[in-house]
Parts: C-alpha cells; sequence; structure tokens
C-alpha cells in the first residue's frame, strides 16, 4: 500500500460489518484493542478466525476455519479467484482507485507459464530479473490501460488467470478448509462490502514470519483493494504490532535498511556516493514522495546542525553506506564466523525469542564485547553459563546494565494505530537502574569527550553530531538524564533560524533553513507548549485528541477512497472524508489524506512531477500512480509482482500448485550449525509457534500473578497424535527437529484436529515462545528448534511454520558437540551474504 | 443500595486479566507454579488468595456435520449470596454484610476456625496458609526494600478465610472493583444490583433474539436452596456443571429443621430403647 504501518486505527475495527482475522491470535496477544472486536460483534458483525489452532480468538468467533499452517495464499488466493469469477468484487472502485485497467507488458510470463516461476528468473544468482514486471508505455511514456476489462493483459485479468487455479478445491486440498466453509466465509466477505458496508481485515506476525510473509500480506492487499475496502472506515488492514513500541521502532529506524520516516539507507551497491546521486535514486518522480529530498536534508539538518551546510552535502557522506544484508540473520552468522566485534542488546532476548538459539549463543562466544540493557538477567545476557557452555573457554567481555521500567520514565511509543501517545514518568527508577534514553545520552557524550579536539577526518561525524538534550529539569540533570521532550521536538522539527516549532512536514525545506529527525512524526509537537501526544480526550468521530496519529494526525490511512471518485461518500452509512462543494475543500470525521483544495475534477498532468500527475481521483499519494497496486511494477517486491503459493521451506507436503516448491527467491544457510529437515518421514508434523496471553518473554517470567497463570513451557497437539505417540495431557514431550530438540508439558486439546492435505492425514503442533531458563515460569523455547531461513524481500525469518517429530518423555541433557565445532571454512558467511533456494 | 458483578461469559475471551488485577490490587501472593495440563486454566480453582478464577470449558465434539467446537470461558468469583452460608457459619461475627450488601470477611476478627469454609454453597472460601506454612511468592518479595511491608500484610492474613471483598476498599472511594476495571470486554460488569439485573434480562433477550438460545442467568433470580438472589451473577451458555457451578446450591443453615428433627428423633428413640432396656434389667 506504500506506506509502513496499519491502513486504520484501532478503535474503527468496531465499525466493520465483518472482520477477517488470520495470521493472527487477536484475543489472545492483543486482549485490549480485542475489545473493539466485541464491540463490532455487538452490533452484528460477523468474525471470521482461520489459523492452524483454534484459540481464544477463534472461542468469539463466528467462523473458525482450521487452515495448515503456511498455506494462507492458497486461502486468500482462492478469495481473489472467486470474487473475480463471480464479479462480487467493488468494480467502480476497482476501476478507478487501483491499477486493474493497467495492460501489464507482452514479455510478461506468469506462474502460469512457468510453473511456479515468473519471467526473468536467474537461476545462478537466485534472483529475478524485473524488467518485464512491467506495464506497457506509449511513446510518451503513459501506461496502456483497459477501462472495459476486455484486454486479455489488463491487470484485472492477468489476476484473473494467475488465480485460476485457486479454486475452492483447491484450497480444501492445500489448507485442509472444506469447500463449505470457505465458500461461507468468502460469501461472508463479498456481501459485507461494496458501497454500504466495509469488511476489516487483521494480521499479525502470523502472516509474516514466512518465507513468503510479504507475499501472504500482499495477498490480503489484493481482496481488501477487490472488495474496495481501504480507506473506508470499518474496513482497511489492521497490522497488529506484537510490543507497544513496535511500530515507533520502524518508524523510527531500527531496521538496518532505514533512516527514520523510511527513508532508504544509502547503499554502496548503488550510486549513492554523494547527496544529488542518494536523491537521484531514491525520489520517486511522481507522487508524494517527489519531496523526498525535503526529508532527507531535513534529517541531516537535525543530525548535524550547523555543521550541514549546502557546501558539503549536509555532511550525506557521514552516514554509513550497506554493503549488504545486514539484517539479524546474516549479521549473526557474521558474529559466528568472527567478523563482528561487539554486540549491543537492548529491549530484545534473541538467546530465547530468537531462532536457532544455540547458533546465536555461540556466535557471542565470538564477540570481543557484548553489552545487554535489561530489566531482567536473560539467556542472552547470560549466554556464557548457558547449559554446555564452559564460561571458563569464553573471551566475550560481558557488560550487563540495568534498564529502568516504563513506570520509571517518560517519552513516547507509538502503537499500531500509528499513534504516538505519551507517558510520564511515575517513579524513580530502583537502584542503578536507568533509562534507555540515560545509556544512549551517556554514550554519545562520552564518545564526543574521547574525541573532543581530535583533527581526524574520520571522527567528524562524532563531533558534529547534534547532542543537546540536556534536561532543563535540576533533579533530572543531576541525575545525567536527558530531556525526552527535547528529543521529541528533534524528531518532530523546528525552524533552524528561529527554533521555532514545525507544525506540518508541508514546511519541511531541503536548503537547510529546516531541521526534522523523522518527517512522517512533524506535527506531533508543534509548538513549545503543545505536546500532542499527551492529549487524551476522546470522541465520537476519530478522536483527533486523543494521542497523535503519523502522518499528520490521519487515522485511516489513504481515506480519499471513502468517497467515490466525484467526492461523494460511497453510501451515507459509510461516509468518511468527501469533498465539500461549497469550501471547496476536502473534509470529513478524519485529517482528509489528500491535498486539502484539489478537487475530485483535478486531471493529472501528463508529464508533471509530484502530486500534479496524480489526478483529484487517486487516493494513493504514496504511490508513483496514485493508484493501489493490485499487480506491484518493478523492483519493488522480489519475489512475485503478484502472489504465488510456496510451500514452507520445511514442510511436509509437495507444493500441489506449481512444480515449484518453495519461494525460489528465500534465503538459506547450509551449514553444519543450521541444519534443515530434509527427511521428511522423519520429522512429519507440521510445528507453528505463538505467544500466549498470559506471558510476553523474560519481562513477565519472573512475575508471579503472571508465572502462575502459564508456569511452564508447553506444547499442544491433537488428541488423536497423543494416542498414536502415547503422550498425556501433562506430561513432558520431546520435539525434535534436525537442528535440535526440546522438552515442554504436553497439553492435549480437541483445539487442535488433524487436517486432511492432499490426501495425507496432517497433524499441526503448536509451542508458545514465551519461555527460557529465567524466570519463574521456565522451559525451553522453540527457538532451539528452528534454522534460520528469510524471505527475500524484508529477511523475516520463517518461524512460524516448519516441520518436527515428537515423542513421549525428557530431552537428553545438552550436548556441546555443536557449539564446540568449527564451521568448516567453505561453509562460513561473509557479511551481508546468503544463498537463493537451490543454489548452495 | 447493593451492588455487584454482571459477568456475562460470552464476552470472555479468557485474558485473566481480572485474576492479575485482582492479585495486583489486594497485595495476593500467587498460589504456586504448577501445569495443570487441562486446557489454559492453571489455577484450577477459586482460593483463600484466588479471588478471581476463570474457568476454561473445552467442548470440541465432531459431528457428521464437521466439528462443533466450543471453548466457553467464565470468570468465577464469590456470589455475595442474599442469604450467605459463611455469614451465617461464622461464630465470631467476622463475616458481616457491609454497607454495599457485599458479604464481607473482617480480617481482624476472623480466628481461621474454618466453619465458613464448609457453609459456602459454592466452595469459595478457603483459609489463606500462615506465613512460611507453605512456599508462597509475592511481586513484592522480589524488591528488597519492600519485604519489611510484605511480610506484615501476609501477617495479617495469614491463617484467616480469604475471599473477594468485592474491594470493599475500592469501593468506599469511588472506584469500580479491579477486576471488572481490567476486564476488556466489558464481560464483568459492575454496578447496582438492580440495574445489573435489568441489564442482563435485556442481554438475555438479545442473545435469544440473536439464536443463541442457550443464553440464562445463573443466580439474578433466586437460585433456591434457601440461598435467594446472588449480587454476583453470570450469564452462562451451557448448564451450571459445565462451568463448574452447583446446578442445585443449598444453604446449610435450611438443613438444620431436618437435622433437628432427626437429632429428635435419635434421641427419642435412644431414650425409649434407655428406658427399655432399664425396665428390662431390672
Amino acid at each position: 500500500m506504500g506506506r509502513g504501518g496499519a491502513t486504520v486505527w484501532v478503535p474503527d475495527i468496531a465499525n466493520a460489518d465483518c472482520i477477517l482475522i488470520q495470521g493472527s491470535n487477536f484475543a489472545e496477544a492483543h486482549p485490549v484493542a480485542f475489545r473493539f472486536v466485541m464491540k463490532a460483534k455487538e452490533r452484528g458483525a460477523k468474525i471470521i478466525h482461520v489459523d492452524p489452532r483454534f484459540t481464544r480468538t477463534s472461542a468469539v468467533a463466528d467462523i473458525y476455519a482450521a487452515i495448515r499452517s503456511g498455506s494462507d495464499i492458497v486461502f486468500l488466493g482462492g478469495i481473489v479467484s472467486w470474487l473475480i469469477e463471480h464479479k462480487r468484487y467493488f468494480h467502480d472502485y476497482v476501476k478507478s482507485y487501483t491499477n486493474a485497467t493497467y495492460i501489464v507488458r507482452e514479455d510478461f510470463a506468469d506462474t502460469e507459464d512457468l510453473d511456479g516461476l515468473f519471467s526473468g528468473w536467474n537461476a545462478e544468482t537466485g534472483t529475478y530479473d524485473t524488467t518485464t514486471w512491467n506495464f506497457e508505455r506509449d511513446v510518451q511514456g503513459r501506461i496502456a490501460t483497459d477501462e472495459t476489462f476486455e484486454h486479455p493483459r489488463c491487470v484485472l485479468n492477468v489476476l484473473r488467470r494467475h488465480f485460476a487455479r485457486y479454486t475452492p478445491e483447491m484450497v480444501e486440498r492445500a489448507c485442509g478448509i472444506p469447500v463449505a466453509t470457505f465458500l461461507e466465509i468468502a460469501e461472508s466477505l463479498a456481501s459485507n462490502s461494496g458501497r454500504e458496508r466495509t469488511t476489516a481485515f487483521a494480521y499479525a506476525v502470523g502472516w509474516t514470519q514466512h518465507s513468503v510473509g510479504v507475499q501472504f500480506i500482499r495477498t490480503a492487499c489484493l481482496v481488501q483493494l477487490l472488495l474496495g475496502n481501504i480507506g473506508r472506515p470499518g474496513g482497511g488492514i489492521l497490522a497488529l504490532r506484537g510490543h507497544a513500541d513496535i511500530q515507533g521502532a520502524t518508524d523510527i529506524a531500527t531496521l538496518y535498511d532505514l533512516l527514520p520516516g523510511y527513508l532508504p539507507m544509502p547503499s554502496a551497491l548503488r550510486n549513492e556516493q554523494s547527496l544529488s546521486e542518494y536523491l537521484a535514486s531514491t525520489t520517486k518522480k511522481t507522487g508524494w514522495w517527489a519531496n523526498n529530498p525535503k526529508y532527507v536534508v531535513s534529517m541531516l539538518k537535525a543530525f548535524y546542525g550547523k555543521a550541514a551546510t549546502v557546501e558539503n552535502d549536509f555532511c550525506y557522506a557521514y552516514l554509513p553506506q550497506l554493503i549488504g544484508d545486514h539484517s539479524t540473520l546474516p549479521t549473526t552468522f557474521a558474529m559466528k564466523d568472527g567478523n563482528v566485534s561487539g554486540y549491543f542488546v537492548i529491549g530484545q532476548n534473541p538467546g530465547a525469542s530468537g531462532q536457532n538459539t544455540e547458533l546465536i549463543c555461540s556466535a557471542m562466544e565470538r564477540l570481543e564485547w557484548f553489552v545487554n540493557i535489561d530489566s531482567y538477567e536473560n539467556e542472552t545476557s547470560s549466554f556464557w553459563n548457558r547449559e554446555g557452555a564452559d564460561p571458563s573457554k569464553i573471551a566475550t567481555e560481558c557488560f550487563f546494565l540495568p534498564a529502568a521500567t516504563i513506570l520509571e520514565k517518560e517519552g513516547t511509543m507509538t502503537q499500531t494505530s500509528r499513534m504516538l501517545q505519551w507517558h510520564d514518568k511515575a517513579l524513580e527508577p530502583a537502584g542503578n537502574s536507568k533509562t534507555d534514553l540515560w545509556y544512549f545520552y551517556a554514550l554519545g557524550n562520552r564518545l564526543k569527550a574521547l574525541y573532543a579536539g581530535s583533527t581526524d577526518e574520520k571522527d567528524r561525524p562524532i563531533l558534529d553530531m547534534t547532542w543537546d538534550y540536556e534536561s532543563d529539569d535540576p533533579h533530572e540533570r543531576s541525575l545525567g538524564e536527558p530531556s525526552a521532550h527535547k528529543v521529541l521536538r528533534e524528531i518532530n522539527g523546528y525552524i533552524v533560524a528561529t527554533g521555532e516549532h514545525l507544525d506540518s512536514f508541508a514546511h519541511l525545506k531541503d536548503d537547510g533553513s529546516t531541521a526534522c529527525g523523522a518527517w512522517i512524526y512533524t506535527g506531533v509537537f508543534p509548538d513549545e507548549h503543545t505536546n500532542r501526544a499527551r492529549s487524551r480526550t476522546a470522541d465520537e468521530t476519530s478522536s483527533p485528541n486523543w494521542g497523535w496519529a503519523w502522518p499528520a494526525n490521519r487515522r485511516t490511512l489513504y481515506n480519499r477512497a471513502s468517497a467515490d471518485p466525484d467526492g461523494r461518500p460511497w453510501s451515507e452509512r459509510k461516509k468518511y472524508v468527501w469533498w465539500d462543494e461549497s469550501a471547496l475543500e476536502w473534509t470529513g470525521l478524519d485529517v482528509p489524506d489528500f491535498p486539502k483544495t484539489k478537487a475530485p475534477s483535478t486531471p493529472a498532468i501528463d508529464g508533471a512531477t509530484g502530486m500534479d500527475a496524480h489526478s483529484g481521483a487517486d487516493p494513493f499519494i504514496m504511490l508513483a500512480q496514485g493508484k493501489a497496486q493490485l499487480f506491484v511494477p518493478g523492483d519493488a517486491l522480489k519475489d512475485a509482482p503478484i502472489p504465488a503459493h510456496y510451500e514452507p521451506l520445511q514442510s511436509p507436503v509437495k507444493n500441489p500448485l506449481y512444480g515449484q516448491q518453495v519461494n525460489p527467491s528465500l534465503r538459506e544457510w547450509h551449514r553444519d550449525d543450521n541444519p534443515y529437515n530434509e527427511d521428511t518421514a522423519a520429522y512429519p508434523y507440521v510445528l507453528t509457534t505463538y505467544r500466549l496471553t498470559e506471558m510476553s518473554g523474560i519481562m513477565t517470567r519472573y512475575i508471579p500473578w503472571l508465572a502462575e497463570l502459564q508456569p511452564e513451557a508447553f506444547c499442544e497437539l491433537d488428541p488423536e497424535l497423543a494416542v498414536e505417540k502415547n503422550i498425556r495431557s501433562g506430561e513432558y514431550v520431546v520435539v525434535s527437529t534436525a537442528l535440535g530438540e526440546m522438552e515442554a508439558r504436553a497439553l492435549v486439546s480437541g483445539r487442535l484436529r488433524p487436517l486432511r492435505i492432499d490426501g495425507k492425514r496432517i497433524h499441526q503442533i503448536g509451542i508458545p515462545y514465551n519461555f527460557g531458563r529465567f524466570g519463574l515460569a521456565q522451559g525451553d523455547s522453540p527457538g532451539e528448534l528452528i534454522a534460520f531461513s528469510m524471505d527475500p524481500n524484508v529477511s523475516i525469518h520463517e518461524s512460524k511454520t516448519l516441520t518436527c517429530s515428537i515423542r513421549a518423555g525428557r530431552r537428553k541433557t545438552f550436548s556441546t558437540a555443536m557449539s564446540d565445532a568449527e564451521v568448516p571454512s567453505d561453509q562460513r558467511t561473509k557479511i551481508g551474504e546468503s544463498v537463493a533456494h537451490g543454489t548452495p | 443500595m447493593a451492588t455487584g458483578f454482571f459477568t456475562d461469559t460470552t464476552l470472555c475471551i479468557g485474558c485473566k486479566a481480572c485474576e492479575v488485577a485482582c492479585k495486583q490490587w489486594n497485595e495476593l501472593p500467587s498460589d504456586g507454579f504448577e501445569f495443570s495440563g487441562d486446557s489454559y486454566d492453571n489455577t484450577v480453582e477459586l482460593s483463600g488468595t484466588t479471588w478471581r478464577h476463570v474457568a476454561f470449558v473445552e467442548q470440541m465434539t465432531a459431528t457428521p456435520q464437521g466439528p462443533e467446537n466450543r471453548w466457553l470461558m467464565s470468570s468465577d468469583v464469590c456470589k455475595h449470596c442474599e442469604n450467605a452460608g459463611c455469614l451465617e457459619a461464622c461464630p465470631t461475627g467476622a463475616i458481616i454484610r457491609n454497607e454495599f450488601g457485599s458479604v464481607f470477611i473482617q480480617p481482624d476478627i476472623c480466628n481461621g476456625c474454618g466453619y465458613c469454609v464448609v457453609s459456602c454453597p459454592f466452595g469459595v472460601v478457603d483459609l489463606i496458609d500462615k506465613l512460611g506454612s507453605t512456599p508462597r511468592y509475592n511481586i513484592t518479595t522480589l524488591h528488597e526494600d519492600r519485604l519489611e511491608a510484605n511480610q506484615t500484610a501476609m501477617q495479617h492474613t495469614g491463617g484467616v478465610a480469604g475471599k473477594c471483598t468485592l474491594c470493599y476498599d475500592r469501593q468506599t472511594i469511588g472506584l469500580v472493583p479491579a477486576c471488572a476495571k481490567a476486564c476488556p470486554t466489558e464481560s464483568i460488569q459492575f454496578g447496582e444490583v438492580e440495574e445489573l439485573r435489568e441489564r442482563a434480562a435485556h442481554r438475555v433477550q438479545t442473545l435469544h433474539e440473536r439464536g443463541v438460545t442457550s443464553a440464562q442467568l445463573y443466580g439474578a433470580d433466586d437460585i433456591g436452596g434457601g440461598i435467594g438472589t446472588l449480587n454476583a451473577f453470570f450469564l452462562l451458555t451451557d448448564r451450571p456443571s459445565a462451568y463448574n457451578l452447583p446446578e442445585r446450591p443449598v444453604l446449610p443453615s435450611t438443613r438444620q429443621p431436618d437435622g433437628y428433627a432427626a437429632a429428635a428423633v435419635v434421641a427419642i428413640s435412644l431414650a425409649v430403647a434407655g428406658w427399655a432396656i432399664f425396665r428390662s434389667g431390672s
């Protein structure tokens, strides 16, 4: 959709007429947000839950469908096909607001033509050349379209052909969902969408953590766009975030390839040596992203202050450049192979909640130094005395620094609704604990002191870095605590000359006159007395005075689509944002996500740049053509312009759709310390992972009131498998993969049922990802079972589905064989390196 | 004006926020860390130190039409009966009915005799162990500076009977009980009992109209057995016994006339028999 967040805000889900929850255990993982699902249900909305396990979410759903883990594209693709074949899509919306009418290049070849591959596949590099994944253009560069949907290569017909084999019968065969249940769900979605009604989708990491995770979500986008549910009240796709500030963590760029506000990290792999080259490489000519230079220059001014000038490219050269994939998994291999010397782990516990936890911990043994900042001793901080490790042989210098908890510090958290909410400090931190902000502020100050007086050019980034966050409060200052307000001010942005706060990113400039840490947050702190993240007034509209949501306090993204092309609401019942003929501006129940005074009749100007290239009826302002992408052109996606089902890397099932078994572009590492289950007969069961309401991780395991509710690691399995394996509820079982084994208490429940997949009976086993060896509630982590592999688009690991074996009993004591073994030199991984499937 | 709870189990998502909020507010220790293997229920029952308990009832049945799955969840609590067995049995006057119509145990008067425990028709009341008799874990024991305060609290409550106070302390300052406040889905509703009963009747009607014909109230009307109405009543969608609630709870004192009569019959019989033996012996 073009933005890194949920398209809707949580309370709006109460306005839905139907809610499909898939890839999420909404009630258990987000119980407070789930109140709005219950409100929708009370208003008569139909709740549908599709999940491998019957969970607390399923318990209150109207329809529950048990699905084989990892087969979601078949199910959603089945819906896409059914909507197109039965003409149940929202014709006017699809025609005007999506690229359904665009004509795809003649040389594009689909999975139908190449048995599961698209055109451009290079088996040697394991990547696609995406040149053919594009549209037919005339000599002026205009995209060819067909408004009648008759051209065989218009996107709608390309989709029709691509998904034709995703029939209800195929859904039953691949997912285990009976045809009748599938049809009931399809009918529910279609009859609760259109002018008068809207359906909302909600998902979480049950969709993302797969080798085709991005494509799961893409297929959901296709369904919601065909149904006309994006940008409308009670519609949209709600990406449920797993932790209170996960949205904030991606907004302010903890991801290796992003700078704050979703600006791309400079890369040595592209020609981005100077600022102008970087801007040329990253700025889109048409649509809102044409403003990119303003955001980049303002960010550099925020980073480097006075030192950043026009003459020196605003210190652009200070930014590090990517030389490969530096995401977690490749970096862990690099660490294991001795190529990483230091490691900070903060607010994270990879030793228990990561994958291949033994690899992670043994990699840390090769570090020179390691810093962990946490409120509790945990599996990562104490990797050096884990079971099987010999502390006397580990040279890593370890620092464990105590972290203040949420009540002991002030600041914002950005939640699922892209909403910033400020929290005050209620208590002084216990003992020597410090806030995360304190640690970083002190680190910056100490680095600056260390380099003070240096004339070496390479030290300039540290010396020129703006670091003026000293607290005005004498008490906080005496503690060395910086001002969170000053940090938020820098993120919000200000006029360099006057220091005046900015109230909108529309005021940002690319000449160095404005500074702004993250353009999408501009407006949260519009003047020095107004911190809108603090506001707490709810109302019956979109509660604009409760917190503050990026961008520009909009609650529903692309809400121009809640009106028809002429600017009138699609229906009275679903009115939200519309064109006011008398005032000649967009108005409604939310901040319009559209140029305020751009009339619906405004034509797109051929050859224009920026927003002038879009018409007044193009709601998707962040996308180059202003229309939502049913077909994603170019190299935005690395594995498919239209989603195709591939089996998980470790699956007991042969791909029923294509000859191509797994996502050809997925990344994997064939090493002795990262074995995959090659033998399906030895590992015949599907394993899926999840979390529990009662536990998160190390934060909750020490709390007696939570530990008594879920006191020990367990493993859920169906009664039929339990009988077959002689396993009784409450007793111990051992679950194993080629990588390792873990033990847990058995929880035998009819909530899990074997599925019939392609004629085979498939059992699914579920293990929660909450436990570890520290705390009052203890147990093994499924991270001990899951080898590293990742999706090609966002480097996400595949930990929601794999294969395993199970037996009654206790596990053997830990063998040190693997952690001590040197990985043969030919298997070692260079920084950023991985291999595509089939090209070891 | 009596206050109470209307627990609507059709809205419960089993998150157990009520259990945690109750323990936190009332500074109750955990009951230990035992994995039950029975659904998601590891606290198993109400106790002297667990005053809210969420029951998980798995009803997974295969039918010729396909599986019929129900996972019922219900947050159980002291019923605060109109005629309370515990209150009647208490010999010290520790158990009283307070100004909110709740059945309240005064810990400083309770001598721990346990008569209330066996007199509760619902198995709610339990004795709290003396400090040190069994290992207990309290959140505050993790922080040394608060350990002393915690021990004082435990000595205060150890060895006495414990159960839900309907958050008497919160009510006196106008706050909603902790469990109802924490419930994210309004499954636990707090208010004046009369008003709650009206709301509950309306809710049952709505559910019936929606086809949930199994919806029924438990304890909103006279529940029989001499107990009368319950200030904490429930909306269920199955038989009460499915939720481990008694189908026909009985107030022990209602059996007293029968008991006295039986005792009188025995006494008279023994007297007659004794007299007869005495006569025949002489």
